[in-house]
């Protein structure tokens, strides 16, 4: 009866855009493999997200954005998360990301950003990889 | 002729007979569900009455154009979507693309702009400037528009829930360069639905925003009569993943919410009805995109006339602009991009448009440099003077697959609407999530047929190659932000601050009682109250909508 | 155990990592509870169901916001449905929670129905009492839906609301059956909108008709969340039925009645997972069995009285260790 520990990931959209077709077709691509999605709906702040990840103690956080601004909101959720003792958590990035980025991105403890294009198999791959690593 | 159609459809029958068990045919089907026939004849389009359901150029039911002479008399607008950092730079950009030979400007605002935040509010970190230019006051839109005389402009702005202070902004401009606001051509988007349903940029609750909205037609019909007022918008749902079907649909059942608002706040709809324009998406589907805008503008002249008894013809008339699909671009081989667009621009213009943005190669990886957004108008301007498409009216028209594609299309819009009519109007369709839902579902479908390679994208599912990074591409000032801030510290001193309170002051009395909004928001910006400050004073009063997302 | 000395520390993520233990029935979670259990019984419990597209989740915002101003602390259990078809889930509800999901002295916690027989109610009833153990005044479980396994979550609570809306055509119908009877307060939603006025009359009959005596007449309270319109009402409504509960001493027994059920629950529980691994361990005998019971060779219950046995044995063996 003791079921598998379910993954349990959040899909938000921090700053103001709201193109928010891509995280939601990814929520529902990440349902339908079996895992929970927190979906937080559009313009939210790093606050909220942060906040968000702690009361669903979720195993992996998914950041969608398309305005450009992740090089603020990027670096805002990563440096909250720490302060929170939250560090832990596997987070992803994507949207429209320029490649020059995301070695900067990267440094701050975002794992990995998926570009336009990516398919939502290779995302799940990629979260069940390494959560099942950590 | 009808023993023609008799000896033709025989013979369908017996061609149907021969080959259809004999060949091999690829089964094609629309995305909206609509099976496509490996021939169509006569047969298909026997039941289309050419008088009444097809007619002539610039008559009623328009299918085959608004205009008699369409493209003959004058080709449509070049307008590329253009904007972002300072407004000095916007202004530099304006400048480039007017020399290069496009005729009309289309803005691009950044996002605090259009949800109302000035640079300086904390939520405007980062976003600064990045999707299009940052608007903190009248002196932002002085340095747009510098030595650009907007009577021999047409601009359109893409605005919504704040489209009545930046046109106020306009008017003021206009002013200051000394032309009479009659004289003044352009276009605002106030389209405040789909920004509920996709797009994401609200500010204010329904009822205040339509409030707004028909503000805006009341005084332009008086002030503005060049103006269009409102541009309703299919786009940003296509982008969100609707149907062709499910684009015109869904916008046309907002514009029959705005139709009703105007007449209830008591407009003549032929008032206001010759001054609704749309924006529409050009997607791949070539002759589907065609026959969308015949389809289209055969059931808007009839929604017009039959539904809201408008008797102007110029109501009755479906122009729009459209721009190529964003969301068709790739980040893979953006070069193959050069070709989508192409053939997108191409379908536009064999659909009529009037209007035409092309996006530019890189643009799913950054803003378009100026060199990607001086080929996209190249293309344009290609297919208006070389390959000859623009030397007839409708030269697709008569076309057995266009003529059945759009009469199965005008059918299926025609069905959405009804069922819209059904869930009481578009406002409330949105409200119980239904428009959302149908979108996503479309959006998710798509997802999975590119993932499985039931739809081919090249260079993305197929055709790969190992690239390298791309190199070039735009990036915006990091500093933009602080720029602004700056200016609007030192605009903070410089203006007369007890004129912008009691500006502000008149727009709150204004807002909590009944008159038209208009004529104290043009006040309040003369006055160089900010973006910001305006909005604050309606959203204190009006409130503010909730996202509802709907999964 | 140290997580508990956490979350009773008031660490918000010692928190949430105890809900994700009991909620995934890892090790250590039963023992947790033995810790927690001693702490609980000083939240207030509100349970808020209703048909999908009621305005449950804006309402529960409101209601925690009016809370908040009277300083209370509040935690909110947002329940949404697991697809059956692949185990996962889109929860949502958080969406409609932005008024008050920054706020420190709410703790948000969305929970899937994953459906394992009787898994959510424990799991629902586990973190209740999690929450109040870390010192939440009010906790405010939200479930979508009006079926038994909602009804039975809802009956836990200490007041249970009732949310439905105009225009959801035949809503008051279909949440007819049985649940009309848990309604503490019923809340007509969106009743700016055509027909609210007729849904409470409807309601009112349905009362009417009800062979249930009762002390306490459920009032009917109209909303507009959105617009913050009767939340007030509400709210009283809500401390007036406390009242009525403590000075009538219903709270006790309602409690007291809640505890029973959940301790048969529990055994339940305990003697299902002994009955699961059985069938685990010897499938090909079961198997068998069943061919022989389906050919009259054997009866049905004679092998159930003998499983019964069995675990007894087993668990009398455990037991000893």
């Amino acid at each position: 009866m003791n079921q598998d520990k379910r993954i349990r990931v959040l899909v938000a959209k921090p700053g103001l855009d709201g193109h928010d077709r891509g995280a939601k077709v990814i929520a529902r691509a990440l349902r339908d493999s079996g895992m929970e999605v927190i979906y937080t709906g559009i313009r939210q702040t790093p606050e909220q997200i942060v906040d968000a990840a702690l009361q669903e103690d979720v195993d992996t956080i998914l950041l969608s954005i398309l305005s450009g601004a992740h090089g603020f909101l990027f670096p805002r959720i990563m440096e909250l998360l720490k302060e929170k003792g939250l560090g832990d958590i596997l987070v992803l990035g994507g949207g429209i990301i320029p490649e020059d980025d995301v070695p900067e991105l990267k440094e701050l403890g975002i794992s990995e950003i998926f570009g336009p294009g990516m398919s939502s198999q290779t995302l799940i791959n990629y979260i069940r990889e390494n959560l099942s690593q950590g | 002729m009808e023993e023609d159609i008799e000896k033709i459809q025989e013979e369908t029958k017996r061609w149907n007979k021969d080959c259809l068990g004999k060949h091999t045919f690829r089964k094609c089907e629309t995305d909206w569900g609509l099976e496509i026939k490996p021939l169509y004849t006569v047969d298909d389009t026997k039941d289309i009455n050419y008088l009444e359901d097809i007619g002539f150029p610039g008559e009623y039911p328009f299918t085959r154009a608004p205009h008699p002479s369409m493209y003959l008399g004058k080709l449509w607008t070049m307008r590329q979507y253009s904007g972002y950092g300072t407004a000095d730079e916007t202004n530099k950009r304006y400048k480039y693309l007017l020399q290069q030979g496009q005729t009309g400007l289309s803005v691009a605002f950044d996002l605090p702009t259009q949800i109302g935040y000035d640079s300086d509010h904390s939520l405007s970190q980062g976003e600064v400037g990045k999707v299009g230019v940052a608007v903190d006051s009248l002196a932002d839109m002085e340095t747009i528009f510098n030595g650009l005389p907007l009577d021999k402009l047409s601009t359109s702005m893409t605005i919504n829930a704040p489209a009545a202070i930046l046109l106020a902004m306009y008017l003021a401009v206009a002013e200051k360069q000394g032309i009479g606001t009659e004289k003044l051509n352009g276009t605002i988007q106030n389209d405040i639905l789909k920004e509920y349903t996709v797009r994401g940029t609200y500010i204010f609750p329904v009822g205040p925003s339509l409030r707004l909205i028909t503000d805006i037609f009341e005084y332009c019909s008086k002030h503005v009569p060049k103006w269009n007022t409102i541009n309703i918008a299919g786009y940003h749902m296509r982008e969100a993943g609707a149907t062709a079907v499910q684009e015109i649909a869904f916008t046309f059942a907002d514009a029959i919410e705005y139709v009703n608002a105007g007449i209830k706040a008591g407009l003549r709809v032929d008032d206001f009805a010759p001054r609704i324009s749309w924006i529409f998406n050009t997607h791949n589907n070539f002759f589907e995109e065609i026959a969308k805008y015949r389809a289209a503008r055969r059931l808007w002249a009839k929604i017009m006339k039959k539904r809201f008894g408008a008797s102007d013809p110029r109501s009755w008339m479906f122009r729009f602009h459209t721009q190529t699909a964003g969301s068709a671009l790739t980040a893979q081989q953006p070069l193959n991009n050069v070709v989508r667009v192409a053939f997108q621009t191409l379908a536009a213009v064999l659909g009529g448009a009037q209007s035409l943005a092309s996006c530019s190669f890189d643009e799913a990886l950054a803003l378009p440099t100026e060199e990607s957004v001086r080929l996209s108008l190249r293309t344009q301007q290609i297919i208006a003077h070389e390959i000859g498409v623009t030397d007839t009216v409708d030269p697709m028209g008569g076309s057995f697959y266009i003529e059945s594609l759009t009469k199965k299309m005008e059918e299926k819009i025609t069905d959405y609407i009804k069922r819209i009519d059904e869930l009481g109007g578009a406002a409330a369709a949105i409200e119980k999530g239904y428009i959302q839902q149908e979108i996503q579902e479309s959006a998710y479908r798509y997802q999975k047929e590119v993932e499985s390679g039931k739809k081919v994208v090249v260079g993305m599912n197929s055709y790969q190659v190992e690239e390298p990074l791309p190199k070039g591409l735009l990036k915006v000032d990091t500093e933009v932000g602080a720029i602004q801030i700056k200016k609007l510290k030192e605009l903070k001193t410089a203006r007369d601050n007890q004129k912008v309170q009691s500006a502000l002051l008149a727009l709150r009395k204004t807002a909590e009682g009944y008159a038209n909004l208009m004529p104290p928001i043009i006040e309040a910006v003369k006055a160089y109250a900010t973006l910001g400050e305006i909005c604050d004073v309606l959203r204190e009063v009006f409130g503010e909508y909730e996202g509802t997302s709907v999964i | 155990m140290e997580l508990v000395d956490e979350v009773r520390k008031g660490s918000v993520r010692a928190l949430a990592k105890l809900i994700t233990l009991v909620e995934n029935e890892m090790p250590g979670g039963v023992e947790a509870m033995e810790e927690i259990y001693p702490l609980t019984g000083n939240a207030y419990i509100i349970g808020i169901t209703g048909p999908p597209g009621a305005g449950k989740s804006t309402l529960t915002d409101r209601i925690t916001k009016e809370l908040r101003r009277k300083n209370c602390t509040v935690g909110i259990i947002a329940i949404d449905p697991t697809s059956p078809f692949t185990g996962g889930a889109l929860l949502g509800d958080r969406v409609r929670m932005q008024g008050v999901s920054s706020d420190e002295d709410v703790f948000i916690r969305s929970m899937a129905t994953r459906g394992s027989l009787g898994g959510l109610s424990r799991a629902t009833s586990d973190t209740v009492k999690i929450l109040d153990a870390y010192g939440k005044d009010y906790v405010i479980i939200e479930t979508v839906g009006v079926g038994q396994d909602e009804v039975d979550i809802v009956r836990t609570a200490d007041i249970s609301i009732l949310v439905v809306m105009p225009g959801g055509g035949d809503d008051i119908q279909a949440i007819k059956a049985g649940i009309m009877e848990i309604g503490d307060i019923f809340v007509v939603n969106k009743a700016d909108r055509d027909g609210a006025d007729r849904l409470v009359t409807e309601i009112k009959m349905m009362l009417g008709l009800s062979s249930v005596e009762r002390e306490w007449t459920s009032p009917i309270i109209k909303t507009v969340a959105t617009e913050d319109q009767g939340i007030g009402t509400l709210v009283e409504k809500i401390n007036e039925h406390r009242e009525f509960l403590v000075k009538s001493g219903m709270l006790a027994c309602r409690r007291k009645e809640r505890i029973r059920s959940e301790i048969i629950k529990m055994i339940e529980y305990e003697i299902y997972r002994y009955l699961d691994s059985l069938i685990a361990e010897n499938k090909d005998f079961f198997e068998q069995r069943l061919e022989d019971i389906v050919n009259k060779k054997e009866d049905p219950y004679l092998l159930a009285k003998k499983t019964v046995e069995t675990i007894a044995k087993r668990i009398s063996k455990n037991a000893n260790v």
